[in-house]
């Protein structure tokens, strides 16, 4: 096993397996409905294989080192030096696991719900797929961005092709703020270029920038990650693309393209710009508390479902940035374990409205009620997830939310204590959305009529409650995968970091005043 | 010196002088309707030229009293010239089919266009460029003119010719104030004499009026005014041939007089350079959001590209230069596959041209909407597309050249240039279907297919490509 792997490119097929699955619906030939129903299928079990393979490399993934595995490298554009480079760690090993489970969810939850151009949306569906996991596995910069940046393109076609009704104006939003950030970071990372002369993320890692040049390479970088986390007040775009987006779209939004930022934040910025990364963290938690609080009362004010859903995801990434930039063992791990959660939980929250939209056609809260009458199936679903989402303990979201919260509360109470009160305004508006929708009588004539879930809606939300369940109970096999890993981060971020930064003669907050004083 | 020049370097102008000619002769004395055969006559001439050029190695060849040059940067220019000009013959020709327009003077006019591009691109002074830069003018201006029963195209054409005039006038009269200053209009010469440090006013006013007589020939702003209407009116294979082929060889040129007799004055004309540059990203961007007519809105495009091609010249480096033959290349073919689509654009039979005429076509059309669509995002630079490489490339010598202020501004303008090519995406896929347009021709649709896939595999094995630009750079000596 061990030498039939060594021989195969792994990460290269996994990443690329989607697309040959493309390639095969480009040539289905025949009318419309045959057409679109072998489009399906294809699709499902495009992204089932590369669900399966990429388990090959979860089994084989060796936990006790922080090295890069599963390396490949080809030269790719030679005179630059930059090369067609992939590998995982203990982080991104998670993601790319995260992003192969949720697709062939999506495709089963488009199912039904998609019948105009089918051909086309499994056809963006599994390129979206490839952009996503070949950004997770890139190691050189130059190709992480091409992935980076790939993903918008089918994402703007399937938000404004099979949207709700302002679907252009928000696909067009959504693509002009990330492009805008992406940008940035591309001048960011051809700067880094230029001085150290590789584009291998390994060795820009180790690679040692000036304080100043730092700075400006953290702030194109920010922009970029900023707006995918994304961040108050670059969050904009989110509530927007998720409404109109349709269901599938919705759960690999918020399932997988929020991690990209902060995917971005603990690839590049964290370990290759320390000084930076410390001296901005202030900045960085002042508009992540600001995300927890505020975006949590927005989305109580909330009478659009996925609208509610959409702001509380905001206010989680406030948790994970919180996390990231405490830079403890604990705030790291919890910040990533609170990602994988989150995309698994708002996932399955977009999945659940998506099961009642399809029905009834309606986002709005106040169309329904008494759901747990005729719908009991459904009714437990939704608790769980709501659950979840609120950070129960049993359930994954409460292993994220305190391990964040008690590796932040070492380095800052104050930044502990005003995030923790994300908790509590969590609890607050989902359970308003939940007794809203499933609680209450059962009036409304065409409320009455709804069905419960079918198989097809079953064999979707079991794996994710499963996941849901037993990374709440028993998170040690995910955190000890990101363990190592996260360590050798954390120890050479705070080897790396100067001493101006750390005795406090540097701070963000008294430049800010001396330059507001000048 | 020999009283025969050697003319084995100006083999290929040679053949396609002589071919044109024959053509042209062809063309007059045959009674039936030669159009058809002369089309692929001259596309046989051109295709020969590229052989010829391919086959011959590149190492540098001066003839014609030192007036002709041959070195790998001429051939690689030519060589995408040449394939620019026949792609948009064919193109040319499947639509004369269409409008039954039989007039053999259309190839025969590209042919002697090419051929004046050619000896621009391989002049060695002043005056060979010249009369090669009027060479192609010349027929520019009867080729825009040529539907003379259209109004729109007549006032294109009057509009192109003087414009052009004016543009041939500014380059002149810079050329004879470099010539009054420093005594020489051969290239070598005048390198010779501004590396001996005459470097004066004069000489710089001069080299001023030369840029600006380019920076009308390459339409970057704020010489494009006539770029959108000459675009607009002309037939659309014209637009399509425009706005390749004497961009690419002006812009060549533009390049050798810069890197070659102009080099020590590097400091004052990347100065030129660089607001032609900026002004050219920023109104390509702007400009074209309000446009409704496909051509027009392509015009404003070419506008931003060609700065975009000029920060590869701005930052003065040979990785500067390589960047701008390589976008120049990707150019070529995203341009060329673009008009191949909208020469697609036809409802029973007749051509239209507003962007609404695109609406929804990915339901009836869509193989034209996913040509359009991947070459509009390889436009907007979007990985992992070619589009984006081009742009990469041209920011990465200018970041390594200390200009991320000009890589910044670029890298913006091409997020307010996404904006109008997402449009178009969002005419075709999101909007409702207003017509079906007719099966494109065979041709047509070959090179819409052809150009539209290259850009989409073309990260598969970027190597060879940029290798070939790379080669070219090298031969300019820059930097």
């Amino acid at each position: 096993m061990i030498g039939f792997l060594d021989s195969l490119p792994i990460l290269t097929v996994v990443t690329f397996l989607p697309m040959v699955g493309a390639l095969f619906i480009v040539f289905i030939r025949g009318d419309d409905a045959v057409v679109a129903q072998q489009a399906r299928q294809v699709a499902l079990l495009a992204t089932a294989f590369t669900f399966l393979l990429s388990l090959v490399v979860w089994v084989n993934f060796d936990r006790t080192t922080a090295d890069f595995q599963f390396r490949e490298r080809i030269d790719w554009l030679p005179d630059y030096n930059i090369g067609y480079s992939m590998g995982v760690d203990g982080i991104s090993v998670l993601f790319v696991m995260l992003s192969t489970l949720l697709m062939p969810i999506c495709i089963l939850a488009s199912w039904e719900a998609i019948t105009k151009m089918v051909r086309e949306y499994m056809i963006a569906f599994l390129f979206l797929e490839t952009m996503i996991l070949g950004m997770f596995c890139a190691l050189d910069m130059v190709l992480f961005y091409a992935f980076f940046e790939g993903v918008l393109i089918p994402m703007f076609i399937i938000i404004g092709v099979w949207g709700g009704e302002r679907r252009v104006y928000s696909a067009f939003k959504f693509f002009l703020f990330t492009l805008t950030g992406s940008v940035l970071l591309l001048i960011s990372m051809l700067s880094m270029y230029f001085i150290v002369g590789t584009t291998d993320i390994p060795s820009l890692m180790s690679a040692d920038f000036s304080f100043q040049m730092q700075l400006w390479l953290w702030l194109g970088m920010f922009a970029s990650f900023a707006v995918k986390v994304p961040m108050w007040p670059l969050h904009t775009w989110l509530p927007d693309a998720h409404v109109e987006a349709p269901t599938a779209g919705s759960v690999i939004l918020a399932g997988v393209l929020l991690k990209m930022g902060a995917y971005g934040f603990l690839r590049f910025s964290i370990p290759m710009l320390p000084d930076a990364s410390l001296y901005f963290t202030p900045l960085v938690w002042g508009l992540s508390v600001i995300a927890v609080i505020y975006t949590s009362l927005v989305a109580l004010a909330q009478k659009d479902m996925k609208k509610l859903i959409a702001y509380s995801s905001v206010a989680h990434m406030g948790f994970v940035t919180v996390g990231i930039f405490a830079a403890t063992q604990q705030a790291v791990e919890g910040a990533l374990f609170q990602m994988l959660s989150h995309g698994l939980v708002s996932s399955a929250l977009f999945l659940c409205v998506g099961v009642v939209y399809d029905q009834l056609h309606t986002r709005s809260m106040e169309r329904y009620g008494g759901l747990a009458n005729n719908m009991p199936k459904y009714a437990f679903t939704f608790m769980v997830f709501m659950l979840a989402s609120v950070g129960l303990p049993g359930t994954s979201g409460f292993v994220g939310e305190f391990l964040v919260l008690t590796g932040v509360f070492k380095v800052s109470t104050g930044v502990a204590l005003l995030t923790a009160t994300g908790v509590i305004l969590g609890a607050t508006y989902m359970l308003h959305l939940y007794r809203r929708v499933i609680y209450g009588d059962l009036t409304k004539d065409d409320v009455k009529a709804m069905i419960d879930l079918r198989p097809r809606e079953i064999a979707i939300f079991v794996p994710l409650i499963l996941g849901v369940m037993w990374m709440g109970l028993y998170p040690a096999p995910v955190l000890g995968v990101m363990e190592v890993s996260v360590a050798n981060l954390i120890a050479n971020y705070q080897q790396a970091i100067s001493e101006e930064l750390i005795n406090g003669s540097i701070r963000l907050t008294d430049d800010l005043v001396r330059l507001v004083l000048r | 010196m020999n009283a025969v020049p050697n003319l084995m370097p100006a083999l290929p102008e040679i053949l396609m002088a002589c071919g044109g000619m024959f053509l042209l002769m062809l063309g007059v004395f045959r009674r039936s309707e030669p159009t058809e055969m002369i089309g692929w006559l001259a596309i046989a001439v051109l295709a020969t030229a590229i052989f010829i050029i391919s086959a011959v190695p590149s190492n540098e060849k001066v003839t014609f009293n030192d007036l002709f040059l041959v070195n790998a940067f001429t051939n690689f220019v030519k060589i995408i010239t040449l394939l620019g000009s026949s792609l948009t013959l064919i193109l040319t020709m499947s639509w004369a089919k269409h409008e039954r327009v039989s007039r053999f003077e259309l190839p025969v006019l590209i042919v002697f266009a090419t051929l004046g591009m050619m000896l621009m691109v391989s002049a060695n002074g002043f005056i060979a460029a010249y009369v090669g830069l009027e060479m192609q003018s010349l027929s520019l201006y009867v080729l825009a003119a040529f539907h003379r029963g259209n109004m729109r195209a007549t006032e294109a054409g009057v509009k192109y010719f003087v414009l052009g005039a004016l543009a041939s006038g500014l380059l002149l009269y810079g050329a004879s104030l470099v010539y009054g200053f420093s005594g020489t209009t051969t290239f070598d010469g005048l390198e010779i004499a501004l590396r001996q440090g005459v470097i004066n006013v004069g000489v710089i006013v001069g080299m001023v009026f030369v840029v600006c007589g380019f920076a009308f020939k390459i339409s970057a702003v704020p010489f494009h005014m006539w770029t959108p209407d000459v675009y607009e009116g002309v037939p659309t294979p014209v637009t399509a041939f425009f706005s390749v082929a004497p961009k690419i060889a002006a812009l060549a040129l533009l390049s050798r007089v810069l890197a070659g007799p102009f080099e020590p004055m590097m400091a004052q004309w990347q100065q030129v350079l660089l607001v032609i540059s900026i002004a050219s990203m920023l109104w390509g961007a702007f400009a074209a959001i309000v446009q409704t007519n496909i051509k027009r809105l392509l015009a404003y495009s070419s506008i931003g590209h060609v700065g975009y091609a000029l920060v590869g010249l701005v930052v003065g480096t040979q990785e500067g230069a390589r960047g701008l033959l390589f976008y120049m290349l990707i150019y070529l073919l995203m341009n060329v596959g673009t008009f191949a689509c909208i020469l697609s654009m036809r409802v029973k039979g007749r051509y239209v041209e507003d962007i609404s005429n695109l609406s929804g076509i990915a339901k009836n059309n869509p193989a034209i909407a996913l040509a359009l669509a991947v070459l509009m995002f390889s436009m907007a630079g979007l990985p992992p597309l070619a589009g984006f490489f081009g742009k990469f490339y041209i920011f990465v010598a200018a970041v390594n050249a200390d200009m991320v202020p000009l890589a910044v501004i670029g890298v913006l303008s091409s997020v307010v240039a996404a904006y109008y090519y997402l449009r178009i995406v969002k005419l075709m896929y999101f909007d409702e279907p207003a017509q079906i347009f007719d099966r494109p021709d065979f041709s047509t649709g070959l090179i819409m297919a052809v150009c539209s896939l290259l850009m989409l595999i073309y990260f598969v094995v970027p190597a060879p490509l940029i290798g070939g630009a790379e080669t070219a750079a090298a031969a300019l000596s820059l930097g």
